[in-house]
């Protein structure tokens, strides 16, 4: 009987999308040519689609209704067991091999693999990085910046004008690109930090698109919407090297920019002003009320995350030579935002394996391709819904002291 | 002078489809405190289907206002089953949630609806059919007020006042405007939340649909991006009244639209979207409660 | 009040508006060195009110709030942002507990030293000899005040996790990590079963009495007031009503008349 209400809901949901997407999906009309489509095949697809996807959708609804009552019971006895993926992280007998696994592969890859596939990976930890800086705004501060990309676009341009117009060496340029980015976060920053979370966003998307607006409009400073070119690729000590060589010494350099990356985050996490950051995320009106300075905290979290997207920037331009207005769309923020989502936000692995996955995949499985803005959307939805602590919740920090000694000695 | 009347009514048109979309922004903040930020994909997904039935009708012989009022019944039919089906599955759930859970949940399901419309039909600006008859009254004033503008003006009046009058005096107004006081307090005394909820959602559905209609006769082309810039500047309207306020979303997207008109009339077009930018940020900034919101301080 | 006591606190004709509510109606109030002072009142008179206003959550409307930190100047701290309020020295906790949930309860107590240790973002990278002793100095500490509350078997536990007692507890303690000179406590003991408000009691006392924390106390649990503070403001409408001691306040008309026409819980 139950069973047969269920496929029922399930079969009015398959009717009702089957309805919904009937205008978009089975006609398609072309009103330059004047021609009709009409797609019958889609709507069978459809039904099917919404009729096994809600059954899966009722599913997963149930099993989160009693996960949450679950969770409830679950707070008292405090010892539960650790996830595969929690014991994976912190047993230095498990994680050690398999990180040294990752090193390997990382440092050999180049040498196996052609030009192509060494660029694919360049831009690959591009958005790693990305993902990390934003990570620490949006994960560990919990501001949610919807213009992120913004900074990258200082970043890159900042390089590609001192560049092209006063000749200055890529490896000046990659400091001072971080730094801009850094001041104008602080600058963009200093009057809309004290907002709240959700009219942050959207001033922040603001500011990503009047800076894009800019780039396309201020002819005389960014070259239009023809954008700027030859800029040069990174040198090493006046080696010359050809467009191959210049690949891999770029994903070298990416590689280390990585690991530095993770190693400052992971150093912030656990200090001060990273507890500071997560405090402010959990209750800003207790957090400020405990001594904590707002203004002062959420703006070294945003300067700091768009000193990350300035440096990569000057990267990204680097690497492509050429760079216009159209990189640095919103989409790029939303596409850097839903790996931090994915990821966890505040986590550092998740977020470097989100990162790669939703870059890869699309390169590797082209059918997907198209698809992969639809599926980012999807992502971003379904993360918050099911598991809002992302793939890889963040492990917060224990501190030893003696009294904790004496105190576990004292319960047996 | 004729120059400022133009710059004026173009002005005026172009705010009043930025108060329709506008309405369903504030409405729903108002009562969830949400930035429905799939709001705008709604707007395009209503100028969409009214492009594909219009379509369909010329190139099967009809023509005439039939097919603009039948196209945009329709419209209004699938933006309002859209918003309801968006808001039941991306942002119920999410109730009592934290609060950037629903707004990140938002913005995907703004990404996947756009993506959706783009693979399903086309990433090419599609002309809509030509639907808004040339009144033959309004040759004298042809090039001030084309015939599109006047309906548009016209159709966002009726429409706005209809709102006001649904909200005062109906039943379904009533327990609006109480959960939007009080939620708790409105489930209290009986009043089903979420269908007040859902009937929000559907209303500002509506709305947008309307003005996805109209933006489509008017501007003559539309495709499955113009829900962001619009969804921004509809939003900017809404801060600009007082988000949570109705008349004030109203207020807020017709002086939107003058101050960008006469913006770009008389300084430069190229920075049209900068301006409705800059001009969220500056009240964001210096009166988040917008013209007509009551500054509130949070209780603790 | 003793000869050797010297004013922490002075509040003088505090008035708080929202709109056309005056929650706060012209209210003075004092509290000096080595005392526990109560604030009471029916609900809504406007207590946590006041609270904000002292704390720097809200900028009162008129009056003036003067404190007297020991050996230092007199500092008129209207207008003045929470954190420095709680920088100058006086913490508070909510009535409505605002932990943050979903850190651990040492964390918790340890952000509470954030205004008394200084890394910043590039000290916190580098971490030098200058951070490595802060941060220990600050685990150190934290521990000891999760054991002066007797929480530190709880310490790696996400706060959100902790029952409704150790939660208040956990509050005073971060609030005492803050290093204050008073102690402002909103609703301290509601929730809490006899025995947990038993505990409470001398917990507060002991805080007064080894740490030399003044505190200022708003509380229903009438015993509770009774039994510890030196003296009581009762507030009604937010006006203040009376202000004596636990003996005077038991007697006077104005005091029951406020209570039982709130129908809320007697002496
Ligand atoms: N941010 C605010 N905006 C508007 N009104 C407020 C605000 N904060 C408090 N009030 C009002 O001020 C009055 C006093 O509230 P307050 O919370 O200070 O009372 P209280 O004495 O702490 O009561 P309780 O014992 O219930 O905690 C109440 O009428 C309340 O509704
Ligand atoms: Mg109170």
């Amino acid at each position: 009987m139950a069973m047969i209400s269920y496929l029922k809901s399930c079969l009015i949901a398959a009717i009702w999308f089957v309805f919904l997407t009937f205008p978009l999906m089975v006609v398609k009309v072309n009103t330059l040519k004047n021609t009709v489509e009409w797609r019958w095949m889609n709507m069978l697809w459809v039904a099917i689609g919404a009729f096994i996807l809600s059954a899966v959708w009722r599913w997963a609804m149930e099993r989160r209704a009693r996960g949450a009552s679950q969770k409830e019971q679950e707070s008292s006895d405090s010892d539960k067991k650790p996830s595969l993926g929690e014991r994976l992280l912190e047993d230095p007998k498990l994680y050690r091999p398999l990180l040294g696994l990752v090193v390997a592969l990382a440092l050999l890859m180049p040498w196996v693999s052609e030009m192509y596939q060494v660029t694919i990976w360049v831009f690959a930890l591009i958005y790693v990085v990305l993902g990390l800086g934003l990570n620490i705004t949006v994960g560990l501060a919990g501001l949610l910046d919807l213009g992120y990309v913004a900074f990258f676009g200082v970043g890159a341009y900042t390089y590609a004008i001192l560049n092209t117009r006063f000749g200055l060496d890529f490896w000046i340029c990659l400091p001072i690109g971080g730094l801009t980015g850094a001041l104008v976060g602080v600058l963009l920053g200093f009057p809309i930090l004290r907002l709240r979370g959700d009219y942050l966003a959207i001033v922040t998307l603001g500011f990503g698109s009047i800076a894009k607006i800019v780039y396309e409009n201020w002819e005389g400073v960014f070259n239009g919407a023809r954008g700027i070119e030859k800029i040069a690729r990174p040198g090493f000590f006046g080696m010359e090297m050809d467009i191959s060589a210049a690949t891999t010494f770029t994903y070298y350099l990416m590689l280390v920019m990585v690991v530095f990356t993770i190693f400052v985050t992971n150093r912030l996490k656990d200090s001060r002003i990273g507890r500071a950051w997560m405090a402010l995320r959990e209750d800003e009106i207790a957090c400020v009320a405990m001594g904590v300075d707002m203004a002062r905290t959420k703006l070294g979290a945003y300067a700091l995350g768009a000193f990350w997207a300035g440096l990569v920037g000057v990267i990204f331009a680097s690497q492509t030579t050429y760079i216009n207005p159209a990189s640095f769309d919103f989409m790029l923020s939303a596409i850097v935002l839903s790996m931090v989502v994915l990821g966890g936000m505040g986590s550092i692995v998740g977020v470097v394996i989100a990162a790669l996955v939703l870059n890869l995949l699309p390169e590797y499985l082209r059918a997907f391709e198209d698809y992969r803005m639809l599926v980012f959307g999807a992502v971003m939805v379904l993360m918050m819904l099911f598991r809002p602590q992302g793939l890889v919740s963040n492990v917060r920090k224990t501190y030893t002291h003696s009294k904790k000694v004496h105190a576990e000695e004292a319960n047996g | 002078m004729d120059y400022f009347l133009e710059l004026f009514l173009s002005g005026l048109t172009r705010g009043s489809i930025y108060a329709l979309i506008a309405l369903g922004y504030t409405m729903v903040y108002g009562i969830i405190q949400l930035i429905n930020f799939a709001h705008g994909e709604i707007y395009m997904i209503g100028a969409f289907v009214a492009l594909v039935v219009s379509g369909v009708l010329t190139i099967y012989g009809f023509s005439g206002v039939s097919i603009l009022i039948l196209a945009a019944l329709i419209a209004i039919i699938y933006s309002a089953a859209y918003g309801y089906t968006l808001e039941k599955i991306a942002y119920r759930p999410l109730r009592g949630a934290p609060r950037l859970s629903p707004l990140i949940s938002a913005i995907g399901m703004s990404l996947f609806l756009q993506n959706y419309v783009l693979l399903a039909q086309t990433a090419d600006f599609l002309p809509f059919p030509e639907l808004v008859p040339e009144f033959e009254f309004m040759e004298p004033i042809a090039h001030i007020m084309g015939s599109a503008e006047l309906i548009i003006l016209i159709t966002s009046a009726i429409t706005m006042i209809g709102l006001t009058l649904l909200i005062k005096y109906t039943r379904i107004g009533k327990a609006m405007r109480a959960t939007q006081q009080d939620m708790v307090m409105a489930r209290l005394t009986g009043i089903n939340v979420d269908r007040v909820i859902s009937v929000t959602f559907i209303i500002g559905s509506v709305l947008a649909a309307i003005a996805g209609v109209l933006v489509g006769s008017y501007i003559g082309q539309i495709n499955y991006f113009i829900g962001f810039m619009a969804g921004v500047k509809a939003f900017t309207a809404a801060v600009l009244g007082g988000i949570g306020n109705i008349p004030g979303a109203a207020l807020g997207g017709l002086v939107l639209g003058l101050a960008e008109a006469m913006a770009a009339g008389y300084i430069s077009s190229a920075y049209e979207d900068v301006f409705a930018f800059g001009v969220l940020v500056l009240i964001l900034i210096l009166r988040p409660s917008g013209l007509l919101g009551k500054a509130v301080k949070q209780k603790v | 009040m003793a000869e050797n006591t010297q004013k922490l606190l002075e509040v003088r004709e505090l008035t708080m508006d929202f709109g056309g509510l005056r929650a706060v109606d012209s209210i003075t109030l004092e509290v000096c060195t080595g005392e526990i002072v109560a604030l009471i009142g029916p609900n809504g008179a406007g207590k946590t009110t006041f609270f904000n206003c002292v704390t720097g959550i809200y900028k009162p409307t008129r009056g003036e709030i003067l404190v007297h930190p020991p050996e230092q100047k007199t500092y008129k701290i209207n207008g003045f942002k929470p954190n420095r309020v709680t920088a100058m020295g006086l913490a508070r906790t909510f009535q409505n507990i605002r932990l943050f949930q979903n850190m651990t309860v040492l964390e918790n107590v340890m952000i509470g030293r954030h205004c008394r240790t200084t890394t910043n973002i590039l000290g916190a990278i580098l971490r030098g000899k200058n951070t490595n002793r802060q941060e220990r100095e600050t685990i150190e500490r934290s521990y000891e005040l999760l054991e002066k509350v007797g929480l530190v078997h709880f310490a790696d536990e996400f706060a959100k996790n902790l029952p409704y007692g150790a939660q208040r507890r956990l509050e005073i303690a971060r609030a005492m990590a803050t290093d204050p000179f008073l102690l402002l406590l909103d609703e301290p003991a509601a929730g809490m079963n006899p025995q947990e408000t038993k505990d409470l009691d001398e917990l507060i006392v002991r805080i007064k009495d080894t740490e030399n924390i003044s505190i200022l106390l708003i509380e229903h649990d009438m015993k509770l007031v009774m039994n510890i503070s030196e003296r009581i403001y009762v507030m009604e409408y937010g006006k203040k009503i009376a202000h004596g001691s636990p003996q005077e306040i038991r007697s006077n008309p104005k005091v029951i008349e406020a209570y039982l026409g709130e129908g809320g819980d007697d002496a």
